[in-house]
C-alpha cells in the first residue's frame, strides 16, 4: 500500500528551493533489490506493501510554479531523468519547461535506488504516478475552494486549472499556497489521468539534460573538483587475491607533484565492494599520480589464484559439463528417451570472460572532515556505497553522504563500490580531499568479469524430426563468489537467467549445473547470464531444426507448444523471475511467439537471398521483456563478415519513451556484436592479459549495420529496456552464418579464420531478388586515423 | 612554462611538459568537458581542435600545444558547430552522453573541411571514437542533418 504525506508541511523539504511550496513524498516499501548477488530476492509487487517506511519520490512545486521532480535512480544513460520527468508531466497535467529534474543523494528517504535489471521503471511507475496525481488534484481542490465550484468541475491542463462550466482558468502558481495546506488525498481516492490526456507517454521526447551535455557541462563523477583535491592513481596486484609484500616508494615520490604515497591493505577474496588494496601514489595531479606508479617498487605475494589459466580452467569446465551435473529442472526422462532417439546433437558451448569497460572508468571523490565523509560519484546505488562506507570505515551512516553524479555508462560494473571504498580509505586516511582517478588499463585489468562459461547441450529427434530429448548442462563460476567463500555453484537467480527457463515443449527434459570454483572477481555484466545461456540455446534449438531438417523459425513455431504460460512453480522449479511475481510476469510463451511473429514479418523471413548470405534468428525472453532479432549476414570467401541488416523486435511492456526504447534497442544491438565479435578476457599466470581498447575492441562506428527496431504495442506492464534485447543478438548472427556457411559457431567471440573458404550454402536467388546492399566489413576494429 | 590560448584565454601551464594536454585542460585549466577514456588514442573521448584540426589530446604533450589555439567543447563557436548541436538536439542522439564532446568536437572539425560528407567520409572521421553507448547510427545521421542544416 502506498502512502502520500504532505511533506511540505512537515518542513522536511529544506532542500529544495527554501522549502516553501508543494511537496509530496510518496512512502512505501522499498523491500525489492534486484541484486542477484548479495542477497536473496523478494517478491515485488504491483503495489508496495507497508515495512520499513522511508519517502521515494518527491514533486515539489513552488509558488512560481515550477516543479521539481527528485529522481531516485542515478542517470546512466538510459534516459531514466527524462522517462520519470515524462510521467510525472503527465499526472500533474505539467509544462514541459516547468519542469526541473534534481538527483537525489543516497539518504535512505528516498528508498532503494539502484539502477540495474532494467528495472527502474517497473517499479517506479506506479509511485510516481500517485505522487504526480496527488499534487495535481490538491491544485484542482485549490481551484475549487478559490472558486466555491465543485471539485468534478475543476480540470487541470497544461499547468492551469479549468473550470469547465464557465472557462475560468487559474494557473498552478496561483493555486500553490493554497494547495499547501490541504489534506492530502486518500490514495484509494486519487483519479490518474485518462491515458488519452497524456502529451508526453508515448511520445519522442528529447533528453531533459540536452542543453548541458552539448556543452560539455554534463557532470560526470570524473568531472568533480573541490578545492585542495588530491589525485590517486592505485597500483593493485595483479592476481586477484593478492597482496603486497614489501614496497618502496622513492622512486614513485621523487616525481614532480608526487605528495605521498600509501598503502591500501589488501582485503581478502572474496573481497565484495572492498578495495583489492595496493599502493596509492597521490599527487597535485592525474598525470603525476600515473608517472609516480611507474617508478614504484613493489615485491608481491600472488596467492593462490596466481596459478589461474583460462586455457586449462576452460578444459575443467569442459571435463565438468560431460559429466553428471546437480540437476534443477527435470521432465520426463531424458536418459531414455535419447537413448531412442533417431537423430542425436551434441553442441560445446564456450563463452568467454568479460569486462564492462564503462566509457568512463571508475573513478570517485571523497572528502573527510570533521569526522564526515562526503563522497560524490558515479555508482548505480548510492545506498549500497553509503551501507559499503559504513562498514568498511567504521563511521556511521549518519555521517556519510554519497551523492551520485552521471554515470559515463553503468553497465553493472558502477553497482560495485570498491573504487569509492577506495577514495574513502584514502580521504579518512589523510584526512583530506582525494579523487581516485582508474586508467582504462585499471579497469580492464582490475575488472569484476562477467563469468566465463562452458555448456554442453545434448539433443535427440524422433524419427520424424520431432524433438523428444533436451539436455541442457552450464557450467559458470557463481557471481556470489566475490562476496561468499566457497560458492561452486551459481544460485537460482543466475540460473534463471536463460537456463531453468528454457520455454521449448520438449517432453524430456534436464538442466543440469556443474561445479566451477572462482579464481577472478565476478561482477554481472549487460545481459546478465542470458548473454552465455542464450547463445547456447538459442544456437542449439537452431542445430536441432537443421537436424530435423526443418526452418528455424517454423521449428520454433511447432515447438513453443503447450499451454501459453510456463509454470515454473507447478514444474518444481526454482525460479526467482527477476525478483518479480510470477503471477504478474508470468513466462508467457505467447509473447514469444508474438515477437518471433512480428519479427518474421518486418524481416520477410523466407525472401531469397545473396549467395553467400543467410538469416539467423533467436528470440528471448529476460528481465520480464521478450526480444527476437533476425540478422541477415554475407560471409566473404576471405571469412570477412558483414551485416546487411538487422531486424529486432522488442515488447517490453507499455512503452513512456518510445523513442528511448529505439535508441537503447540501437545500443542493444551494438553490444550484442561486440560480445559476439570481440570481447575476451583471457588470464595467464592469474592476471589478465588484456589492458586497453586496442587488445580488448569493443564495437565501433564502421560496423554500424542497417537497423530495424520494432517496439511491439503493448498493454503489458512496462518492463525492462536496457538489457533483455542484448542476448539475442550472438545466437541470431551465428544462427545467420550457419544459414550462409554451415559452419557452426559455437565459441565466442567468434574465430573469422573458421569462416574461411567455407562453401556457400544460402540458395541462389531467384531472377528479380533485391541487389546486395552495401555491405560493411566487420573486420578490422582498428582506430580511425588519429591526430 | 608553457603558454596556449584556450578556447580563446591565454593558459600558461606550469607543470610537467610531457604531461598530456588532456590533463593541462581538466586539470590545470578545470574545463571538464574533455573527457579521458583510453589514454593511448583508442577512443576519442580527449578530441580537441588544434588550430582548427581535431586531436587526441591525450596523445599531445602539453609544451606540444606551446603558442596554438586549444578548443574544447565549452569553446566550439561557428556555423558547423551550431548546426551539429542543433543535428544533436533533433535526433537526441545523447545517452550517456559520456563520449559526446569528443564524438561533437570530431563530426564538427568533419563538417568544417567536408561540408558534405559521404557516409565512408563520416566513417573514417569517426570511426576513431568510440561510444560504449553505440549511438553510431543517430551520429551519422546527425552529421547528414548538419550537413543540410548548413546547406539552408
Ligand atoms: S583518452 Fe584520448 S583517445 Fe582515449
Ligand atoms: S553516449 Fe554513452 S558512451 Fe557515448
Amino acid at each position: 500500500m502506498t502512502r502520500i504525506v504532505n511533506l511540505s508541511r512537515r518542513k522536511l523539504l529544506k532542500a529544495i528551493g527554501g522549502g516553501s511550496g508543494l511537496v509530496l513524498g510518496v512512502y512505501f516499501s522499498a523491500t525489492d533489490r534486484a541484486s542477484a548477488i548479495e542477497e536473496p530476492a523478494r517478491p515485488l509487487r504491483a503495489g508496495f506493501e507497508p515495512g520499513q517506511l522511508s519517502p521515494n519520490v518527491f514533486v515539489a512545486m513552488d509558488p512560481t510554479g515550477q516543479v521539481t521532480l527528485t529522481v531516485s535512480r542515478p542517470e546512466m544513460g538510459q534516459g531514466i531523468r527524462t522517462t520519470f520527468a515524462m510521467i510525472m508531466a503527465d499526472e500533474l497535467a505539467a509544462a514541459w519547461p516547468r519542469i526541473v529534474v534534481r538527483q537525489s543523494d543516497g539518504d535512505a528517504k528516498y528508498g532503494d535506488q539502484i539502477t540495474d535489471a532494467s528495472r527502474s521503471i517497473l517499479i517506479m511507475e506506479r509511485p510516481l504516478r500517485l505522487a504526480a496525481a496527488s499534487v495535481r488534484q490538491m491544485l484542482e481542490a485549490a481551484a475549487a475552494q478559490t472558486w466555491r465550484a465543485l471539485i468534478a468541475d475543476c480540470r487541470a491542463v497544461d499547468h492551469e486549472v479549468i473550470h469547465v462550466p464557465t472557462a475560468r482558468v487559474l494557473p498552478y502558481a496561483q493555486l500553490v499556497k493554497t494547495a499547501m495546506n490541504l489534506p492530502v488525498p486518500n490514495p484509494d481516492k486519487l483519479r490518474l489521468r485518462d491515458s488519452s490526456s497524456r502529451r508526453y507517454i508515448g511520445h519522442a521526447i528529447p533528453s531533459i539534460d540536452m542543453g548541458a551535455m552539448l556543452k560539455g557541462k554534463t557532470p560526470f563523477g570524473a568531472d568533480v573538483t573541490l578545492p585542495g583535491i588530491k589525485y590517486a592513481s592505485i597500483e593493485r596486484c595483479p592476481v586477484y587475491g593478492g597482496k603486497v609484500k614489501n614496497f618502496d616508494p622513492a622512486g614513485a615520490m621523487a616525481v614532480r607533484g608526487v605528495e605521498k604515497v600509501i598503502e591500501i591493505p589488501a582485503n581478502p577474496a572474496p573481497s565484495g565492494h572492498l578495495p583489492l588494496g595496493g599502493i596509492a601514489v597521490i599527487a597535485s595531479n592525474s598525470w603525476a599520480a600515473f608517472q609516480g606508479r611507474k617508478k614504484l617498487k613493489i615485491e608481491w605475494d600472488l596467492g593462490s589464484n596466481a596459478s589461474h589459466d583460462t586455457t586449462a580452467y576452460r578444459a575443467e569446465m569442459q571435463a565438468t559439463a560431460r559429466r553428471t551435473g546437480k540437476s534443477v529442472r527435470t521432465l520426463g526422462n531424458f536418459e531414455s528417451a535419447y537413448a531412442g532417439a533417431a537423430i542425436r546433437v551434441v553442441g560445446e558451448y564456450f563463452v568467454p570472460y568479460q569486462t564492462h569497460a564503462t566509457m568512463e572508468p571508475p573513478v570517485a571523490v571523497a572528502a573527510f572532515e570533521n569526522s564526515k565523509l562526503i563522497v560524490m560519484a558515479p555508482t548505480q546505488s548510492p545506498q549500497t556505497a553509503r551501507a559499503v562506507l559504513a562498514q568498511y570505515l567504521d563511521l556511521k551512516e549518519a555521517d556519510i553522504v554519497v551523492r551520485p553524479t552521471f554515470l559515463g555508462n553503468g553497465f553493472g560494473r558502477k553497482a560495485l563500490h570498491d573504487y569509492i571504498c577506495e577514495a574513502g580509505w584514502l580521504a579518512k586516511a589523510t584526512n583530506g580531499r582525494i579523487k581516485v582517478v582508474w586508467t582504462r588499463e585499471d579497469d580492464i585489468k582490475h575488472g569484476y568479469y562477467q563469468p566465463i562459461c562452458f555448456q554442453r547441450l545434448d539433443g535427440g529427434l524422433d524419427k520424424n524430426g520431432v524433438p523428444i530429448a533436451w539436455r541442457h548442462r552450464t557450467v559458470f563460476p557463481s557471481l556470489a563468489s566475490t562476496f561468499h567463500a566457497d560458492q561452486v555453484l551459481p544460485d537460482a537467480a543466475q540460473l534463471g537467467q536463460g537456463f531453468v527457463d528454457m520455454p521449448y515443449a520438449i517432453p524430456n527434459l534436464r538442466c543440469e549445473v556443474g561445479a566451477a570454483p572462482a579464481h577472478m572477481r565476478l561482477g554481472p555484466g549487460r545481459g546478465g547470464l542470458n548473454m552465455a545461456h542464450t547463445f547456447a540455446m538459442c544456437s542449439f534449438i537452431d542445430e536441432l531444426a537443421s537436424a530435423a531438417g526443418k526452418d528455424p523459425a517454423n521449428f520454433l513455431f511447432t515447438y513453443y507448444a503447450g499451454p501459453k504460460k510456463i509454470d515454473m512453480k507447478a514444474l518444481g522449479v526454482d525460479y526467482p523471475n527477476y525478483s518479480a511475481l510470477i503471477e504478474d510476469y508470468p513466462l508467457d510463451v505467447g509473447r514469444l511467439q508474438n515477437v518471433l511473429q512480428f519479427a518474421m514479418d518486418r524481416a520477410s523471413w523466407g525472401d531469397p537471398l545473396l549467395p553467400r548470405q543467410g538469416r539467423g534468428l533467436a528470440v528471448h525472453r529476460s528481465f520480464l521483456s521478450y526480444a527476437a532479432a533476425i540478422i541477415v549476414v554475407t560471409v566473404a570467401e576471405n571469412g570477412q563478415i558483414s551485416i546487411p541488416r538487422i531486424d529486432l523486435v522488442i515488447d517490453c511492456g507499455q512503452v513512456i519513451n518510445p523513442d528511448r526504447v529505439k535508441a537503447l534497442m540501437e545500443d542493444s544491438i551494438m553490444y550484442g556484436l561486440g560480445f559476439a565479435l570481440y570481447g575476451e578476457v583471457t588470464v595467464k599466470n592469474g592476471a589478465v592479459e588484456q589492458r586497453n581498447f586496442d587488445d580488448y575492441p569493443v564495437a565501433r562506428a564502421v560496423i554500424t549495420p542497417e537497423m530495424h527496431i520494432h517496439v511491439v504495442p503493448s498493454g503489458h506492464p512496462p518492463t525492462g529496456a536496457g538489457d533483455p534485447a542484448v542476448p539475442v543478438i550472438a545466437p541470431a548472427l551465428c544462427n545467420a552464418i550457419f544459414a550462409a556457411t554451415g559452419k557452426r559457431i559455437r565459441t565466442l567471440p567468434i574465430d573469422l579464420n573458421l569462416l574461411k573458404d567455407a562453401p556457400a550454402t544460402a540458395p541462389v536467388p531467384t531472377a528479380g531478388a533485391p541487389a546486395a546492399p552495401t555491405a560493411i566489413p566487420l573486420t578490422p576494429a582498428g582506430p580511425a586515423p588519429k591526430n | 612554462m608553457v603558454k596556449f590560448t584556450l578556447n580563446g584565454a591565454t593558459l600558461s601551464v606550469d607543470d610537467d611538459p610531457e604531461m598530456p594536454l588532456l590533463w593541462a585542460i581538466r586539470e590545470t585549466a578545470g574545463l571538464t568537458g574533455t573527457k579521458f577514456g583510453c589514454g593511448i588514442g583508442e577512443c576519442g573521448a580527449c578530441t580537441v581542435h588544434i588550430d582548427g584540426a581535431p586531436t587526441r589530446s591525450c596523445q599531445m604533450p602539453v609544451e606540444l600545444a606551446a603558442g596554438k589555439a586549444v578548443v574544447t567543447i565549452e569553446g566550439l563557436s561557428g556555423r558547423a558547430a551550431k548546426a551539429v548541436q542543433a543535428a544533436w538536439r533533433q535526433l537526441d542522439v545523447v545517452q550517456c552522453g559520456y563520449c559526446q564532446s569528443g564524438q561533437i568536437m570530431s563530426a564538427v572539425a568533419l563538417l568544417s573541411h567536408t561540408p558534405e560528407p559521404s557516409d565512408r567520409d563520416i566513417d573514417t572521421a569517426m570511426n576513431g571514437n568510440l561510444c560504449r553507448c553505440a549511438t553510431y547510427n543517430r551520429i551519422r545521421a546527425a552529421i547528414h542533418t548538419a550537413a543540410k542544416m548548413m546547406e539552408g
